[in-house]
């Protein structure tokens, strides 16, 4: 842990993420966004008097839609900030004096990764005091908050992941960032366009529903699919009903998004310096 | 300390190196010359392990660069002919990242960092903003960062290009002084009478194929073998030229009528030399001066690079 927290690129990008008044004015719209919302929110709720009162239930609409806006959040942002992490630094030609350091290529990928998610982590964190009013009106427990953020957190981690490894292999940050909002809307939309479709037609060839692991599958890796299942678990049994597979989504989820982890960073780290050994 | 072995480099048929070879002891500096798109840089990419070549090898201090590429990046300190700066960091926290890349405990950066920017006279600039900086003192400031980490071998890249008269002339006393300190130095220039002065040994590069190889002296004499004469005369030059022109060992005849001059390449001895000026002298010719040209290195190149394809 010390490593990383000593990790020279890590430590050199914030410094430069927050003498950018850029980072500030981001934090700052996005928290007005927030009590924008969950005000007017409670106001139209209580019908502007003061003297009404917010049931549990509303209150828990108010954290399904907070969860949303969040995940809309970290969808959006996240291919923002790595998806030009390495390309840039080609494009500003400073790519080539950092990989004549002795800095392994592991140690750059991770610092990069790590400043990226630890500035929306300073987004989320940011946010909780608001995020907290959902507490003062019940409806929504602090476990339940606390596996959706371990989510949340996953989700930043791959598609963190996912644009650094499109900056390592694309020149261009314009085409790197194109290629990783394409994947982040592959996953959060046509995922579930896809599970839709596989189970309709499920249904129309048999007759009856049949097993479908597949339409499970793109269910499970589709985060708009796992924020609903986790916010009200009796979806996920609407999912397991439609595809006649027993299998949490969560769990499913979870699987997905470490291996696509895993696999961005080994490609990150393979293709950030060029193979020496190799014998064209 | 360098030895480079057939390194070849091609992108698809083109050949950016061919069959380099090249061994270079410790504290030699090795001027690189060559015209744009020679294979200078490929050269140096190659051995600050940026590109991989397309076969052969290159060694420093034994390492290969194939196999060896991460020890490699630890001996040598490489400025890139085109190389940015990290817009919001100031001059000592520059060097600080460098330092921290290459392992250096804060301390002793927090001591190393003063003294860099001493060397390359940026001590002043500590607390600017780097990209505050003239390019004169950026390019400094990229030296001192290959410097952090104390490599044994510097490589260079066109340390001087794009700078004016004085900034060429500081950075040339800089590198006096690494020259001073032992440094093995790969520096490729375009500024050749430069590369001549603080300069064991040169290299000339075309087409990717090392055309020449030695010291200056060395290459300068391989060309010794014809000689640059002016003449100034008093009097009718059509006679002059005339005179030089049946001499055997005379060639390339120019007249300069501006200055009432004969210019010819001379390829007879010294004595043949001197009995010429005899001769011009007893067939009454006025001669006012008799000079050699002396061969700078932009000659020796332009000689070199002369029918090579």
């Amino acid at each position: 842990m010390k490593q990383v927290f000593s990790n020279p690129v890590l430590v050199k990008e914030i410094k430069l993420r927050f003498r950018s008044p850029k980072s500030f004015i981001g934090i700052l719209f996005y928290l007005l966004a927030m009590c924008i919302f969950v005000f007017g929110f409670i106001l139209l709720t209580t019908q502007f008097s003061g003297t009404g009162y917010f049931r549990p239930e509303e209150s828990f609409f108010m954290f399904t839609m907070l969860t949303y806006i969040q995940l809309g959040l970290i969808l959006f942002i996240t291919p923002g900030l790595t998806a030009g992490a390495i390309s840039s630094e080609r494009e500003k030609q400073t790519l080539n004096i950092l990989l004549t350091t002795a800095q392994s290529s592991f140690q750059i990928i991770i610092g990069k990764l790590t400043s990226s998610i630890a500035f929306l982590l300073l987004l989320l964190i940011a946010g909780l005091p608001i995020y907290s009013m959902v507490f003062l009106f019940g409806g929504v427990s602090p476990g339940q908050l606390g596996i959706i953020f371990l989510f949340f957190f996953l989700t930043m981690l791959a598609i963190g992941s996912i644009g650094i490894m499109y900056s390592t292999i694309i020149r261009k940050t314009i085409v790197s960032m194109i290629a990783t909002y394409g994947t982040m809307i592959f996953l959060s939309a046509v995922t579930g366009f896809i599970y839709l479709v596989i189970t309709g037609m499920n249904s129309m060839v048999s007759g009856t529903l049949s097993s479908s692991p597949l339409g499970h599958f793109f269910a499970s890796i589709n985060p708009v699919v796992l924020v609903l299942t986790l916010i009200s678990p009796g979806s996920d049994t609407f999912i397991t009903e439609s595809t006649k597979v027993d299998f949490p989504i969560w769990a499913g989820y979870a699987i997905f998004y470490i291996c696509i982890t895993a696999l961005s960073i080994f490609v990150s780290v393979k293709k950030l310096r060029v193979n020496m050994k190799r014998t064209k | 300390m360098i030895e480079i072995k057939g390194l070849t480099k091609k992108y698809g048929s083109f050949y950016a190196l061919n069959d380099l070879n090249l061994t270079l002891q410790a504290g030699t500096v090795f001027g690189f010359v060559g015209a744009n798109g020679a294979g200078k840089s490929t050269t140096f990419s190659i051995l600050a392990t940026l590109l991989q070549p397309t076969s052969g090898d290159a060694f420093v201090n034994g390492k290969s660069v194939r196999t060896d590429s991460s020890e490699v990046r630890k001996q040598i300190g490489y400025m890139p002919d085109f190389f940015g700066v990290y817009d919001q960091l100031k001059a000592n926290e520059y060097l600080d990242f460098y330092g921290a890349s290459y392992g250096i405990p804060e301390a002793e950066r927090a001591v190393l960092i003063p003294q860099l920017l001493e060397l390359v006279n940026l001590s002043h600039k500590r607390y600017e903003y780097v990209d505050l900086l003239s390019r004169g003192m950026k390019q400094r400031l990229c030296l001192a960062r290959s410097l952090i980490h104390d490599p044994k071998v510097l490589i260079l890249d066109e340390p001087a290009s794009g700078l004016d008269p004085r900034a060429r002339i500081e950075m040339r006393d800089i590198l006096k002084q690494l020259k001073g300190m032992g440094k093995t130095i790969l520096i490729s220039s375009h500024i050749l009478p430069e590369l001549a002065e603080m300069c064991d040994e040169i290299g000339v590069i075309d087409g990717g194929k090392l055309i020449a190889h030695g010291s200056v002296a060395d290459i300068q004499a391989q060309l010794a073998g014809e000689r640059h004469i002016t003449v100034k005369v008093k009097g009718l030059l059509e006679n002059v030229a005339t005179f030089f022109e049946e001499d055997p060992f005379v060639s390339t005849v120019e007249l300069d009528a501006e200055k009432n001059s004969v210019t010819f390449n001379y390829r007879g001895t010294e004595d043949d030399q001197i009995n010429l000026l005899k001769k011009a002298m007893d067939h009454s010719i006025r001669i006012i001066s008799f000079s050699e040209a002396e061969t700078d290195l932009e000659d020796v190149f332009m000689e070199i690079t002369k029918g090579v394809k």
